[in-house]
């Protein structure tokens, strides 16, 4: 009787819990809303499941706890009920698996139109580039990692003369505009997290990732790190301000390139215009 | 003459074994200490196991109370914290879980449950022990050397696994790896013996079918274990390649604190692909000893068949087989390419059949049972509610697209402590409860058996179950602190003190649990050979606890299938496995 | 991972295939009494310690599958640099076959009843697996010193790695062969001594072919090979 209670009272408890828990995704920024619907469909379900399991579970032992005289039932298998309960599971992962799906193949299948930007990570901080007005960045490696160069552009790509370089600060995006979000890292493994993207993906040494979205909302949002970096992986933040086009312009106007930054700009700057012309 | 199929009445002779060549001791140490029996293997397997983990237990308390009350604990600090991190989960999963379920229950329960003397190696058994005694004092030694143990995770991704920013890069890493590679030696000599064992000494009428699920899920289990534990050591192998001789198997060209190392190339998803090919499987392999057993506490305490047994079999070999291509389901955000999600997912989301088809099963033997409340039947159901709670939000974390916002959070960290800590560790505590009196000859005690329970289970839950909503919110794992972040409420704070304490209650019942294991040894209930009124071989056996050589001078041959409970027209509500069946009138009289 | 996912599904079929003699679709709880009905359902009768060699090659095999995984897929990054093989190891291949031919001559002596032929094959095919160890070491050595250190590509570092993995299941053949040839010495009669023969036998003919496959993989014969297997399976 009280063994029943108890274990009935866990699953209500659960729900209950679920329901009236103060503590819960973040309001989302971006277009990955599909996401969180895909969590709701599979919370209902196996929400569903969770709570008929152990309801019945705490049924049968109310009801058929031992008692004097009690015989248990003898009953092998019954074929029926279980092809039933079987193709009934299969039907509810299909469930959730389906929409995952879909949702995993548009955020796969980058937009055409996606500004590229690119986020460096290194122990501990982060970095991040834009394509400078040709619209392309240049190429890195980290062979090209010095002090004057913090970011490892390669110095004689003219792509990446214009490139805009925020070593340590904050980045700031246009609202509205999708994204593709190059990942690299210096030394171990990183991963570009904002809980309020819900889009994330490792940063890997030797190797470039990506993701992409489409910011749906002003605001500035924390940069956390999400795979474990050494010792000062929790102290490892930033900020992503997301704002009007405008403001993002003005903010834009006030960064610096790679060659004004590497110092030798003057020269580097004329070499890329006529070569540009 | 009726007819009556001849064999259904023959008395069978027992099988012509030749005389078994048993190491029988000649002195104290041999008997104890440097036994060949697998019953005494077994116990030092699981005292080993057992202190390790307390180990692991104390390292969790201070994991939580540098979570609960940051700052408080001025001894606790970030490299600290991540040395208790990689030092408790390593342990917890391959030094005691796997330890225990495989070196501890497989060594004692497989022999007496087909009906052997002994495994059929015993000297290669008893190396298995020792090696991995070994294995555990190299890992044990960490904690001593300069730099101590590791911080890298559980996981040893590189590159910083070998990098000078995480902590224990001087020797904790060399030696953890070190310890892994004679962990596996340890677990392939043990290993071969619980399969050969299975396949070759089960006793006379013991068909695949007739042996109980616990043997079934030992066996798969290790089956699973022996093909996927090659992929840790070929990966740790390559790792202390990397770290001591330096080559670039796992690491890329990379500047570390400013540094151009001389690394150049490497790839580290190489080791993650290497590592989960391992570390998959290695889940079930936790889980499906857990099954097994689960199975067959369940049935007997609830005095019924185990519902749908041939479906629990087929259940356990499906997923013994999927379990090996769905393991870069850890690897969706890693960077590897994106279409492996597509297969990935389908497959992971497909293992979740067979799986839930075990847990409707488990439930339905409830039903219409005779259930006895008994301390391994609550501990049972305590494992039913956490698995299917862990096993429910697995389904969340291997849909590819749910996953990419949740995964590396505290959800991940409840989920797996849901499925893989605390459901086996369930059942780990239901099946001592359970076969004590076997070991003993005697019963642990009742009350305090309860008390343990109720707080384990109750405790565990509210310690995991509310973690969950933590990850939901955005809160990584492997943080020693949140510190400041505009989406964490203040009231995240309070929860993790609330989760803290429970931690620390759930521990303190352990120690209830330790207390009764000492002091049932000597004051505890005699328990008589079969206390359960169970039906499978070792209950069965002539002395208990069972002798060297497990029977007397005949082995036992096996009539019937394990789970004769209850069948209607039968004396008992049980019929042991080796009872011959009952001769037919007609029989009787045509005989002589 | 294409190595070991063929590998796993070699596995995987040799199991069903077991499995499937097994009767595991019966329904045990209506079949009481002996088994003597279903022949082969009970224990396997072969001797455990060949069963137990059995699963340990599938265990081996495992290990050097996921060693080949490693090796194709470290081998597509762009700074692999594929070593030139040293002649002599064509020659401790050369060693190598004619030690399992010899182990094969024990074995066939032993089913003879000829303890004179399992003395000299034994003794013949450890001498030459200790012949091909340290014509290994000789190899590692020309390496070394035309420059091709452990640590200088990957492609030396799995050179080194692989052939390592594989002389140490050697030693490990050779312990046990010693032991065989001791009983031998000792005066040991035939039925003791035939299963032991037989299981080295076993082992060496593993073991040979295991560095067939290898040799391959290092050479750079089986690139074509692996490259095919890559295309189908990703």
């Amino acid at each position: 009787m009280v063994v029943a209670i108890i274990l009935l009272l866990v699953a209500v408890g659960s729900v209950l819990f679920h329901i009236y828990s103060p503590w819960w995704w973040t309001p989302i920024a971006t277009n990955w809303s599909y996401i969180d619907h895909t969590i709701s469909i599979t919370f209902w379900i196996t929400g569903f499941v969770f709570f008929a399991v152990i309801a019945f579970m705490a049924y049968c032992v109310l009801r058929f706890h031992h008692k004097e005289g009690r015989q248990a039932h003898y009953n092998p298998e019954n074929k029926k009920l279980e092809w039933w309960l079987t193709i009934g599971t299969a039907i509810g992962v299909g469930a959730m698996l389906a929409p995952g799906l879909v949702v995993w193949h548009q955020f796969v299948t980058v937009p055409a139109d996606a500004t590229e930007i690119e986020v460096m990570g290194q122990q501990w901080s982060w970095n991040y580039r834009l394509p400078g007005k040709d619209g392309r960045m240049g190429t890195t490696d980290v062979r090209y990692v010095s002090s004057e160069n913090p970011l490892g552009l390669n110095p004689d790509d003219q792509h990446g003369q214009d490139d805009v370089v925020i070593a340590s600060e904050d980045l700031h995006l246009p609202v509205g505009k999708p994204v593709k979000v190059l990942l690299r890292s210096l030394d171990v493994l990183h991963d570009f997290y904002v809980p309020e993207f819900r889009a994330k993906m490792d940063m890997v040494p030797g190797m470039v990732t990506y993701f992409w979205m489409t910011p749906i909302r002003t605001g500035t949002f924390d940069v956390l790190c999400a795979e474990l970096c050494g010792a000062a992986h929790a102290q490892m933040r930033s900020k992503v301000i997301v704002e009007e086009e405008n403001d993002y312009k003005a903010w834009l106007e006030k960064q610096k390139t790679y060659a004004e930054l590497s110092g030798r700009s003057a020269v580097m700057r004329a070499t890329y215009e006529s070569g540009g012309k | 003459m009726v007819d009556v199929p001849y064999d259904r009445i023959a008395d069978v002779p027992p099988a012509e074994v030749p005389e078994v060549e048993l190491y029988h001791p000649k002195s104290w140490w041999t008997q104890y200490v440097f036994s060949q029996d697998a019953k005494v293997i077994a116990i030092q397997y699981s005292l080993t196991a057992t202190a390790i983990g307390l180990v692991a237990l104390v390292l969790s308390w201070l994991m939580r109370l540098q979570l609960g009350f940051p700052g408080t604990f001025s001894f606790i600090d970030a490299n600290q914290y991540l040395q208790f991190i990689t030092m408790h989960g390593m342990i917890m999963v391959i030094y005691l879980l796997t330890a225990l379920f495989l070196g501890g229950f497989g060594n004692y329960l497989i022999p007496l449950m087909v009906g052997a003397r002994d495994m059929v190696f015993p000297y290669v058994n008893m190396l298995s022990y020792w090696v991995y005694l070994l294995a555990v004092l190299v890992l044990a030694s960490t904690f001593f050397v300069p730099g101590g143990p590791t911080g890298a995770g559980w996981t040893l991704y590189p590159p910083q696994a070998i990098l000078s920013g995480t902590p224990g890069q001087d020797w904790g890493i060399i030696l953890m790896l070190s310890s892994l590679i004679l962990f596996i030696i340890g677990f392939t000599m043990g290993g071969l013996n619980y399969v050969v064992t299975v396949l070759q000494a089960r006793t006379r009428g013991m068909t695949l079918m007739r042996m109980p699920l616990t043997v079934w899920g030992i066996f798969t289990a290790t089956v699973m274990a022996l093909l996927a534990f090659p992929a840790l050591f070929v990966a740790s192998v390559m790792m202390l390649f990397d770290r001591v001789l330096g080559t670039s198997f796992f690491m890329p060209a990379l500047v570390e604190m400013g540094q151009q190392m001389k690394y150049g190339g490497g790839s580290p998803i190489l080791f993650q692909h290497l590592f989960w090919f391992f570390g998959h499987p290695e889940v079930y392999i936790v889980a499906l000893p857990a099954f097994g057993i689960v199975s067959d506490l369940i049935s007997t305490h609830a005095r019924k068949n185990i519902f749908g047994y041939r479906m629990m079999v087929w259940a356990i070999v499906a997923i013994g087989a999927l379990s090996f291509i769905v393991w870069a389901h850890h690897m969706y955000v890693s960077g590897m390419h994106p279409h492996f999600g597509f297969f990935f997912a389908t497959t992971t989301l497909i293992i979740a059949i067979p799986t839930a088809i075990k847990v409707y099963n488990w439930v339905l033997t409830l039903w219409r049972g005779d259930i006895h409340l008994t301390v391994p039947m609550l501990f049972a159901l305590g494992f039913i509610i956490t698995f299917v709670n862990g096993g429910l939000t697995g389904l969340f974390l291997g849909n590819v697209v749910v996953d990419v916002p949740l995964s590396d959070t505290m959800f991940v960290v409840a989920h797996f402590h849901m499925v893989m800590g605390v459901a086996p560790i369930m059942v780990v505590l239901g099946a001592i409860y359970h076969w004590y009196p076997k070991v003993t000859g005697r019963m642990l005690d009742d009350w305090m058996g309860k008390f343990h329970f109720w707080v384990t289970f109750l405790g565990a839950y509210l310690i995991f179950f509310p973690m969950h909503y933590i990850g939901l919110l955005g809160v990584p794992r492997r943080y020693h602190e949140i510190g400041e972040a505009a989406f964490i409420p203040s009231s995240t704070h309070t929860l993790n003190a609330f989760i803290t304490v429970m931690a620390l209650m759930v521990g303190f019942a352990q120690m209830v649990f330790l207390f009764n294991l000492v002091w049932s040894y000597f004051k505890g209930r005699p328990s008589g050979g079969n206390p359960w009124r169970a039906t499978t071989l070792e209950w069965q056996t002539p002395e208990t606890p069972p002798g060297h050589g497990n029977w007397g001078k005949e082995l036992p041959v096996v009539y019937r299938w394990a789970y004769d409970y209850s069948v209607p027209g039968a004396e008992q509500d049980f019929i042991p496995q080796n009872q011959p069946p009952r001769p037919t009138r007609a029989v009787q009289e045509a005989a002589p | 991972m294409s190595a070991i996912i063929l590998f796993m599904a070699v596995i995987a079929v040799i199991i069903g295939w077991w499995l499937a003699q097994q009767r595991l679709t019966a329904k045990p709880w209506l079949e009481e009494g002996s088994i003597d009905r279903f022949p082969g359902t009970g224990a396997m009768t072969l001797p455990a310690a060949k069963i137990g060699l059995g699963v340990f090659l599938a265990v081996a095999s495992s290990l050097f599958a996921l060693f080949m995984s490693a090796y194709s897929m470290r081998m597509n990054m762009v700074d692999w640099r594929a070593l030139p093989v040293p002649g002599l190891l064509w020659f401790n291949t050369g060693v190598l076959v004619v030690s399992s031919v010899a182990l094969q001559w024990a074995y066939v002596a032993a089913r003879r009843n000829s303890m004179d032929g399992v003395i000299v094959g034994l003794c013949a095919g450890g001498a030459s697996a200790v012949i091909f160890l340290v014509g290994q070491l000789l190899a590692w050595q020309q390496l070394r010193a035309a420059g091709y250190f452990v640590a200088s590509n990957p492609a030396n570092s799995f050179f080194y790695m692989i052939t390592a993995a594989h002389g140490l299941h050697l030693m490990g053949g050779l312990v046990a062969l010693g032991r065989t040839t001791a009983k031998v010495w000792r005066g040991a009669e035939m039925p003791q001594v035939r299963l032991s023969v037989e299981l080295c036998t076993i082992y060496w003919h593993f073991l040979l072919l295991v560095w067939l496959v290898l040799l391959g993989l290092l050479t750079g014969w089986t690139d074509d090979f692996v490259d095919i297997c890559r295309r189908l399976l990703s």
